[in-house]
């Protein structure tokens, strides 16, 4: 590497090695966001579709949309949604990985094999299954739930918000467990053996070794691991929009991906959308920080 | 893993870990199943939970109707298109970025990593008007241009670390033995890497298999859907769902992927935690 870097150092080739993949980034990427900045500050609506050209109108969209309750609601609901998901797939991952170290072997394979089927689930089919499954009149769910003695024959399950967000939720966490399961577990078997032992021998509870041994050894994977499911669960947007399409009530169950969505290529706002959507790429952004740092010290270290 | 926890938290953790494979397991099983079954299973009050008796009727209806072929022929021109482009500019960006050390090579990689985190949602109203004033709408190659930028940066943050993983000095022997440096590099290095691109390539066919947000936003033209819009349009609610149906397509989609998915599964998944695979 430092023969080759040295060599490298004097030469253009490495420029042009790089070229294709920033021009396609600059030209799919780059453009686009160039081009958003100017039409959240522009009016393109309706009437723009129809050829007048866009209205620069300064920091309206802006303003209009710190004044619209509604953005609030849509920005809270998704926040609230993504921290619940996030959080249910950590607890949920991190405890089935703690759990899989004391499985039988056969067991913990089955567990692995289940979990890799989920994984593998491309999400559009994932999401036609679960629809089914939650299905009101033949769906699997409703039929075991009456099985029990519950009256949930003929049940709608995605007809009021707080059910669909359940149902939602319940998607979102089945197909992020997995990675998290299988990254934690990954960690877990670099555990010190020798460690354990000796702070067993010097009188630690199971308790107090998980606190200073396990812990301090997982803790750089917990942060990336979370950090990622907070960033994936902030633009969940084919779950909720399916979703949408198979009966829910759009307006009161939209998070910050289908709003862009519905008032920009659903209803022609662009301006504003494009607003939403620099609002969106925003908090994105802070949220990435860590990550990227995280990852950069791990590069250094190899 | 050697120490042996008590009785009573293995024997818990055993019965957990079944419990587990069931709740992730079934709704796998429950499309394979549905597929098999016809109108009057699917429609009974009491589930079928076992498809003796199923034919493959609803495999025929969905190959029967043009929507699925036309997908399925979109879906595979994007994907095919996608892969090969991707896989091109990032081999050789991967190659710049761990063989050479050159001013701007951080802020690249740094990029790199900020792009992966890119939501779609933040860019497609733009993409979307993009594409449109280059008349790219419900074109494959339109919807390629916003694939390949989706998976570029995974895909040269992954090849990089197969690329670092092929020791220099191989290249080096090669050369002192008589090779010129392009030559040592297509026939020490490039084979070596094969299984790094197969990979990497099976990670991005899956990756455009699936994508669902950009078709929807690129391609809204019926005839040019690709296959995850059409399904997501087959469950409407104005008309009676025909669940045997869908869960055929369903089947169809998945199958593919979950087989390539295990196939790679364990190299990739390292890519997104760590600095890729160390060598």
């Amino acid at each position: 590497m430092s023969e080759s870097a040295r060599r490298g150092r004097s030469t253009p080739l490495p420029y042009a090695l790089v070229l294709p993949a920033t021009l396609a980034l600059a030209l799919a990427l780059g453009y686009p966001l160039v081009r958003q900045v100017v039409l959240s500050f522009q009016d393109s609506g309706l009437a723009q579709q129809f050829g007048r050209p866009p209205e620069w109108v300064g920091l309206q969209n802006y303003r209009d949309l710190l004044g619209d309750a509604y953005l609030w609601r849509v920005t809270a609901r998704s926040i609230v949604f993504c921290l619940v998901n996030a959080a249910v797939t950590m607890v949920l991952g991190v405890g089935l990985a703690l759990l899989m170290r004391h499985m039988a072997r056969g067991v913990r394979l089955l567990v692995q094999t289940g979990l890799l089927l989920a994984w593998a689930m491309p999400v559009v089919a994932s999401l036609t299954v679960w629809q089914w499954l939650f299905d009101t009149q033949y769906g699997v769910v409703n039929y075991l739930l009456t099985q029990l003695g519950l009256d949930y024959a003929g049940h709608p399950w995605l007809l009021r918000p707080l059910s669909f967000f359940f149902v939602a939720t319940v998607i979102v966490v089945w197909m992020s467990v997995p990675f998290v399961a299988f990254t934690v577990y990954a960690a877990l078997t670099q555990l010190p053996e020798e460690l354990l032992e000796a702070a067993e021998m010097d009188g630690a509870g199971a308790r107090s070794r998980f606190r200073h041994v396990v812990l301090p050894t997982i803790r750089p994977v917990l942060l990336v691991v979370g950090l990622l499911q907070v960033i994936w669960d902030l633009r969940v947007f084919t779950q909720v929009f399916v979703l949408q399409q198979g009966g829910g009530s759009a307006r009161d169950t939209n998070l910050l991906g289908t709003y862009i969505y519905r008032l920009g290529i659903g209803g022609g706002e662009f301006g504003m959308s494009a607003a939403v959507a620099m609002f969106m790429l925003a908090l994105t952004v802070v949220l990435t920080a860590p990550y990227v740092r995280t990852m950069l010290k791990q590069e250094a270290d190899t | 893993m050697s120490r042996q926890a008590p009785a009573a938290v293995r024997a818990s953790a055993n019965v957990v870990g079944v419990v587990v494979f069931l709740l992730a397991a079934f709704p796998v099983y429950w499309m394979v199943n549905s597929s098999f079954l016809d109108r009057n299973e699917i429609r009974n009050p009491v589930p079928t939970w076992v498809p003796f008796g199923g034919d493959l009727d609803n495999f025929r209806t969905v190959f029967a109707t043009d929507q699925f072929v036309n997908a399925l022929r979109v879906s595979l021109m994007v994907t095919g298109l996608t892969i090969v482009v991707a896989l091109a500019f990032a081999f050789v960006a991967a190659v710049a970025v761990s063989r050479f050390r050159f001013r701007g090579r951080m802020s690249f990689v740094v990029a790199l990593l900020v792009i992966q985190m890119i939501p779609v949602e933040g860019l497609f109203i733009s993409q979307y008007k993009m594409l449109e004033a280059a008349e790219l709408l419900n074109t494959v190659l339109g919807l390629t241009l916003v694939y390949v930028a989706n998976v570029l940066p995974f895909t040269i943050w992954t090849l990089r670390g197969f690329v670092a993983g092929v020791p220099y000095e191989l290249e080096e022997a090669a050369m002192i033995d008589g090779c010129s440096r392009v030559q040592a590099f297509f026939r020490v290095t490039l084979p070596l890497l094969a299984p790094g691109l197969v990979a990497t390539g099976v990670f991005g066919f899956i990756q455009a298999w699936n994508e669902f947000t950009l078709a929807l936003v690129v391609m809204t033209r019926e005839d040019q859907r690709t296959l995850p819009l059409w399904l997501s349009t087959f469950t409407d609610v104005n008309r009676g769902t025909d669940w045997g149906g869908i869960m055929a397509g369903s089947t169809l989609i998945a199958v593919p992927v979950i087989i390539f998915f295990l196939v790679v599964q364990g190299r990739m998944v390292s890519g997104l935690t760590t600095g890729a695979v160390k060598g």
